[in-house]
């Protein structure tokens, strides 16, 4: 059976060049076109210079520049500054203007999917959810380690969203939740920083068994007094969820959009970390027919070593995107 | 996540009525941010580290001590853009090379902690 599962790129993929000014947003639209993507994902907070303030011709330029590439624009990844006064929290209702702020944004941009932080209340969404449905744009709360599928705090946000009977309020899963093996790139930086490499392998080998985090934390900390590099490689295991893929089917009537996060995709096509030759059979099997937006995020693990080629990075996960779709349709 | 890029190479200069120095800097972060979530723009020179008192902010607007910064609700650091930031000192600089360190504490909201970002270059004097 044919697969329905489209290839994106989030503009997250390129923040190296975009930040140094070595790419324009065009440039990135027309790097998605060239390995075939058909969708890109927007952070207007990194994107959009002068936000809040968005003109009908800046809305007008994105949508224009999306369609001369033959791409379309995803998904709109919002931010919630509830410490933007230092004296006290936004309050809920400042909450609600802002997250509605965003949801008219993206409505005018013509984008129905919209990235939730993980760290907003679901009460919060639950006051919103009229108005996501108005603008019609589904708010995904995104699903990032060390959260996971089944956590207690992202159920929430399935509870609320069954109990009202909406569409338009759910999850937007992040793939670092499948995070199988510990990334190489981690492991290089921490050694380049001082961690000794026997006790860099002893954390690999930790998390290759599955250990709960915080028996590795205690072994290098306390036991193998270890030094600050290797203490801190210790500690990125409690960011190093690796959910079950197979239940990943069971939440896909809850979102409408994956974030394909990644910190390196090698020159055999294989992504040593992210198990996603078990996620995208598993996604298939659920007749998944929405976007993996690329979400590479391995600059900041290389940048004090070597150059970073983002551009090259995305297209390597999206060759073996094209290859795991193959393989997973065949096999079905 | 672009601590080796929060420094601008080739931007030490001091300030034409010899009133202090200035130097370029860029915000550690992948988006913008308003300014009243830049909470510390701690400069260090030669060792010596700058009274917080002294630093002042430049993005094209007014010019913002960390104090004025606290309140910016509608000013923003934008992505990659390169700010000034000055200190005051009379007299400037010595021609020559400094180390200079910046580090940048921002109040990020999702965050349970302030994001710590550090710089650190050696630079001339123009």
């Amino acid at each position: 059976m044919p697969h329905q599962i489209k290839r994106g790129v989030s503009l997250y993929s390129f923040q190296e060049e975009l930040f140094l000014g070595q790419m324009t947003i065009e440039d990135c639209f027309a790097f998605a076109a060239s390995i075939g993507a058909t969708g890109v994902e927007v952070l207007p907070e990194q994107n959009m210079p002068g936000f809040p303030h968005i003109s009908d011709a800046d809305v007008a330029w994105w949508k224009d520049t999306a369609a001369k590439h033959g791409v379309e624009l995803t998904c709109y990844d919002m931010f919630l500054d509830t410490k933007v006064r230092k004296d006290r929290l936004m309050t809920d209702g400042e909450q609600v203007e802002s997250i509605v702020r965003d949801l008219r944004l993206c409505n005018r941009l013509g984008i129905r999917n919209m990235r939730i932080l993980v760290f907003v209340r679901p009460d919060i969404l639950e006051k919103c959810v009229p108005y996501a449905e108005e603008l019609d744009v589904h708010m995904g709360v995104e699903v990032h380690a060390p959260w996971h599928m089944e956590h207690a705090w992202i159920l929430r946000t399935v509870e609320v969203a069954d109990r009202l009977g909406t569409g338009h309020l759910g999850l937007l899963p992040d793939m670092g939740i499948f995070n199988k093996h510990y990334p190489p790139v981690w492991r290089d930086r921490f050694i380049r920083q001082g961690a000794r490499p026997e006790v860099a392998d002893f954390i690999v080998q930790q998390h290759e068994e599955k250990i709960m985090a915080e028996y590795t934390i205690y072994e290098v900390a306390v036991k193998m007094q270890g030094n600050k590099a290797e203490v801190g490689m210790a500690e990125m295991l409690r960011h190093t969820p690796y959910s079950n893929p197979k239940r990943i089917k069971d939440y896909i009537p809850y979102f409408r959009h994956i974030q394909a996060k990644f910190y390196e995709v090698d020159e055999n096509l294989v992504d040593p970390s992210i198990a996603y030759g078990e996620v995208i059979p598993a996604l298939i099997d659920g007749g998944w027919n929405g976007y993996l937006s690329s979400e590479y995020e391995g600059n900041r693990w290389i940048q004090d070593a070597q150059a970073v080629d983002s551009r090259e990075q995305v297209r390597r996960q999206h060759l073996m995107f094209e290859r795991l779709l193959t393989q997973a349709e065949g096999a079905n | 996540m672009f601590d080796k890029y929060l420094i601008v190479d080739d931007s030490l200069r001091n300030l034409p009525d010899g009133s202090g120095f200035a130097f370029e800097a860029r915000l550690g972060y992948y988006r913008g941010l308003g300014l009243s979530m830049v909470e510390e723009l701690a400069v260090t020179v030669d060792g010596e580290e700058i009274d917080r008192a002294a630093v002042r902010f430049h993005d094209g607007g007014d010019a913002l001590t960390m104090d004025d910064m606290e309140t910016a609700y509608d000013r923003r650091w934008e992505f990659g853009a390169k700010a000034t930031i000055s200190v005051v000192r009379p007299g400037g600089l010595a021609q020559g090379e400094h180390t200079l360190d910046l580090r940048e504490k921002l109040r990020i909201s999702y965050l349970p902690f302030p994001s710590f970002n550090s710089d650190s270059k050696t630079l001339s004097v123009r």
